[in-house]
């Protein structure tokens, strides 16, 4: 810090990130012959290491701001980079690398931080530029890197850091059978559409000069049988190929004694390809190949574009869901020695100890040994303050220790821990839910049946009346009533409505949940983490002495300056808004107290207001010290006298208030569910204005009370984030978690509000009945074109080109319809 | 007219070349990155070292 630089710097924003620059501070890295302002160390670090590499080009190319650099200064490695040497033991990396001949190795990574291409490329000329770097490739969809090296020149975990110099964050993952599933499924799909568009292509070039001579004479008799040739050798393909999964499902669906769309799909396909088949063998009668081909590739398309958009929603999730070895300190020689060890968590044994530093996670269940911490299980409980352990107290593995290192001795592990019974009852509830998916496939059974019905009778009519049209005719009714618009219908709707909740950071990840919160008409919401911030942050200051409540904000920030406490955080993030932080001496740290230290010639201490007041000796104002609702309240004191209060809790979401008048706007009922005490889930609710409230709930609790909405003919949306909420999503109607909630939320939900932006529940439940509309305005369209089409067919009066134009006609405005959903763009909904 | 004995048997063959390099593309992951190619194109290396452009 370089107080002469300071006035030169007059830049506002950080060059790197984009993020304000703070007062006193003066980062320089010179770029492209210009000296450009950086916010911080870290971000100074990682711009240098890109200037030195010679990728300055990235500056120029990129449309979007870096992230803040995750070093935040050029010697604090984080946690997780320190561990990356993890990532070097062959037993970890068994899991996700794959071995080639000698020491050539590969593995895919997830790269966090890429907003723009120009991420893609200065990633990929920065690591291949590493010395026994093989190959990179970044796939800029979707944020995944493949890197291949050579293990006797470079580690994995060296690049992991050459990643992070530049800004980065690499994780490796397992691509898993899952993700090759999916390729091969894409790829088939791919292919599938393909043939079938260009089938359908030239089929038609074929068919149009035919339409267009009948009966005027003007086309020869070869060219004809000649066209109809290679119409059928062009059809084959889209047919026996292309069509093939319909055939599968159509199969599949008669051996299990049940129709679904596939079933209307293959007849309609099969009868009409024969039936050309037969008409080309025997040189008269009518062809459908150009009716088959365009219905299939529609129908295909429309499934392709469904599964991009599932895809898209999955893979969003799945990239929040990171590759971390749980690894654990293990102390080898405790109690004689304090010597540790890092080793994988499924390594660990029952009765051993491992030491746990301040901020890692705990790995497993056990009892504190040694020491004395604050350990935050809001995971677990919801409750955002940390919760002081002591010797002989028991550890729940996932949990966080806040404060200082403890000492466990583990006695519970993989299946027998805390965690994985939450799971185990999520699981029951998740195979307990209603499957509401058959009810499209119920009208399709009906469909086939009157169809068949209606098919029979014609053919059997004109056999009477005349047996050499019977055929044709009933050909023309199957493939007329082809239910293109009826099969198209409800899918294009919801993929077209899935692509703009997605736009609104709310990912879909089950298929029926648009359709259930449309229903909804109970809103139930987890407090901790969903209504509210989910961690601490400074609510309200209180000068008590000659100081403004500005003035002791800072001199408690610097304070805390090297703390890492909740607390600390707290202070230091309302400080940050606020302008400079000030000099500190030497500060002593009294755990489970508070802090004392020197701040511009002058001692304080901040703390308990007890601790703080036998600074100055006098007792605390006892009024405003009462109870504040579950708030923790930090008291500021120097000799003289006190100075400030702080109180600290959790705060509500800035947006939470708009969602729920929203929601009651709309007529929904809001509930309010809690794990937290009564008074600060009261609290909560009433300046929220929600009216009904249950306040320390256990997960069993929530449960029951949800059960208990549902038999009362309520449809519940449950909207939560932790792990003690994961039950209770899996067993509403319709569940959405929280992005930054935790993973098992994540995965027991429905929908993911990945924006954090509540307002957006309610954009996303008017998309949701816009597509119930759209879905039934096109279910009347397909059901009123089929009432019409039918009988003319049964009648005699349908050509083979009439036949073509209404149904394509009829798929396009289904499909048309279906994207209006996607043109109602949301407003203001760009928020990260 | 006569020409057409040629040309649909021509056209046929046709399709069925353009559907086998279809084919190999999809096979050699040429759709994998629908997005990236497109932006990777305008950041080329071959750009002489020159002054800043502001």
């Amino acid at each position: 810090m370089n107080p002469s630089a300071i006035s030169d710097c007059a830049v506002q924003e950080c060059f790197h990130c984009g993020q304000p620059i703070p007062h006193n501070t003066c980062y320089p890295v010179e770029i492209e012959h210009i000296s450009r302002e950086m916010c911080c160390r870290g971000c100074q670090a990682v711009a240098q290491a890109i200037v030195d590499g010679g990728l300055a080009d990235y500056y120029r190319h990129r449309t979007a701001k870096s992230g803040t650099a995750v070093l935040d200064a050029a010697d604090v490695v984080p946690e997780w980079l320190r561990q990356a040497t993890l990532y070097d033991l062959p037993e970890v990396q068994h899991s996700f690398v794959r071995q080639e001949a000698g020491e050539i190795r590969e593995a895919s990574l997830i790269l966090e931080g890429i907003v723009c291409a120009a991420c893609v490329w200065l990633n990929e000329h920065h690591i291949s530029s590493l010395p026994g770097v093989l190959s990179v490739e970044v796939n800029y969809s979707t944020h995944r890197a493949r890197v291949r090296w050579d293990n006797a020149r470079i580690r994995l975990s060296e690049i992991l850091h050459a990643v992070a110099a530049i800004g980065y964050t690499a994780h490796p993952f397992d691509p898993g059978r899952q993700e090759q599933l999916f390729q091969k499924e894409r790829q088939a799909a791919l292919r599938r559409l393909f043939i079938a568009g260009i089938g359908m292509m030239q089929v038609m070039m074929y068919a149009v000069p035919m339409y267009m001579a009948t009966g005027d004479g003007s086309m020869p008799p070869w060219i004809e049988s000649m066209m109809r040739w290679a119409s059928l050798v062009l059809t084959l393909p889209v047919v026996a190929y292309s069509a093939w999964p319909f055939f599968l499902g159509a199969w599949r669906d008669l051996k299990l004694r049940q129709a679904g769309m596939d079933v209307p799909v293959a007849l309609g396909v099969g009868s009409a390809f024969l039936a050309s088949v037969y008409a080309t063998l025997a040189g008269h009668g009518e062809v459908y190949f150009d009716s088959v081909s365009m219905f299939v590739f529609f129908l295909l398309s429309g499934r392709f574009l469904e599964m991009g958009a599932r895809r898209k929603a999955a893979d969003a999730a799945e990239k929040l869901v990171k590759l971390q070895p749980a690894m654990a300190n293990r102390l080898v020689a405790y109690p004689e020695s304090w010597e540790d060890e890092l080793v994988p968590v499924s390594s660990l044994s029952l009765g051993e100890h491992v030491l746990i530093r301040p901020g890692e996670g705990i790995p497993a269940d056990g009892l504190v040994a040694q020491g004395t911490s604050q350990v935050d299980e809001s995971l677990l409980t919801g409750e955002s303050r940390p919760v002081e352990k002591k010797g002989g107290e028991r550890l729940i593995a996932g949990t966080v220790n806040v404060d200082s290192a403890l000492v466990m001795k583990v006695d519970g592990l993989g299946q027998d821990t805390v965690l994985s019974g939450i799971v185990r009852l999520l699981d029951r509830a998740m195979a307990e839910k209603p499957a509401l998916a058959q009810l499209a496939d119920r009208v399709a059974g009906w469909f086939v049946l009157a169809l068949l019905l209606i098919a029979a009778f014609t053919g059997a009519a004109w056999y009477f009346i005349e047996p050499a049209r019977a055929f044709w005719i009933t050909v023309a009714v199957l493939v007329v009533s082809c239910p293109c618009a009826l099969s198209l219908a409800t899918p294009a709707a919801l993929t077209a409505a899935t692509g703009s909740l997605t736009r609104l950071g709310l990912l879909t990840t089950r298929g029926h949940a648009l359709e259930t919160l449309a229903r909804a008409t109970h809103f139930v919401f987890d407090k901790t983490g969903t209504l509210t911030r989910g961690k601490m942050s400074l609510l309200e200051v209180i000068p008590l002495g000659a100081l403004s409540g500005d003035q002791s904000l800072q001199i408690a920030a610097a304070l805390e300056h090297a703390s890492e406490h909740a607390i600390a955080r707290a202070l230091s993030a309302a400080v940050e808004t606020h302008g400079h932080v000030l000099e500190t001496g030497e500060t002593a740290n009294l755990p489970g107290s508070g802090v004392e230290g020197v701040v511009d010639g002058k001692r304080y201490r901040l703390g308990r207001p007890q601790f703080a007041g036998e600074l100055c000796g006098r007792m605390a104002p006892e009024s405003a010290l009462l109870d504040r609702n579950g708030a923790t309240v930090v008291a500021l004191a120097d000799k003289a006298g006190w100075l400030a209060l702080f109180v600290l809790g959790d705060a509500l979401r800035p947006d939470a208030a708009d969602l729920v008048t929203g929601l009651q706007h709309r007529g929904k009922t809001v509930v309010l569910l809690s794990g937290d005490q009564e008074g600060a889930a009261q609290q909560v609710a009433g300046e929220l204005g929600i009216p009904v409230v249950r306040a320390a709930m256990t997960p069993q609790g929530k449960l029951d009370y949800v059960r208990e909405l549902q038999n009362d003919g309520a449809v519940v949306a449950m909207v939560g984030d932790g792990v003690n909420d994961a039950p209770v999503l899996a067993a509403a109607d319709v569940s959405i978690a929280m992005g930054s909630g935790t993973q098992v939320a994540r995965a027991s939900a429905d929908m993911i509000l990945l924006s954090e932006h509540l307002p957006h529940l309610n954009a996303s439940l008017d998309v949701a009945v816009k597509a119930q509309q759209v879905i039934r305005q096109n279910l009347a369209w397909a059901f009123a074109y089929n009432l019409v089409a039918i009988p003319l067919a049964a009648l005699g009066y349908i050509t083979p080109w009439m036949a073509g134009i209404g149904m394509s006609a009829s798929s396009l405005l289904v499909v048309l319809n279906a994207l209006r959903l996607i043109q109602s763009e949301p407003d203001g909904a760009n928020t990260r | 007219m006569e020409i057409l004995y040629l040309l649909i048997p021509l056209s046929v063959v046709l399709i069925f070349l353009i559907v086998g390099i279809f084919l190999w593309a999809v096979k050699s992951g040429q759709f994998e990155d629908m997005e990236g190619p497109a932006h990777r194109i305008l950041m080329d290396d071959d750009r002489p070292q020159s002054p800043p452009d502001e």
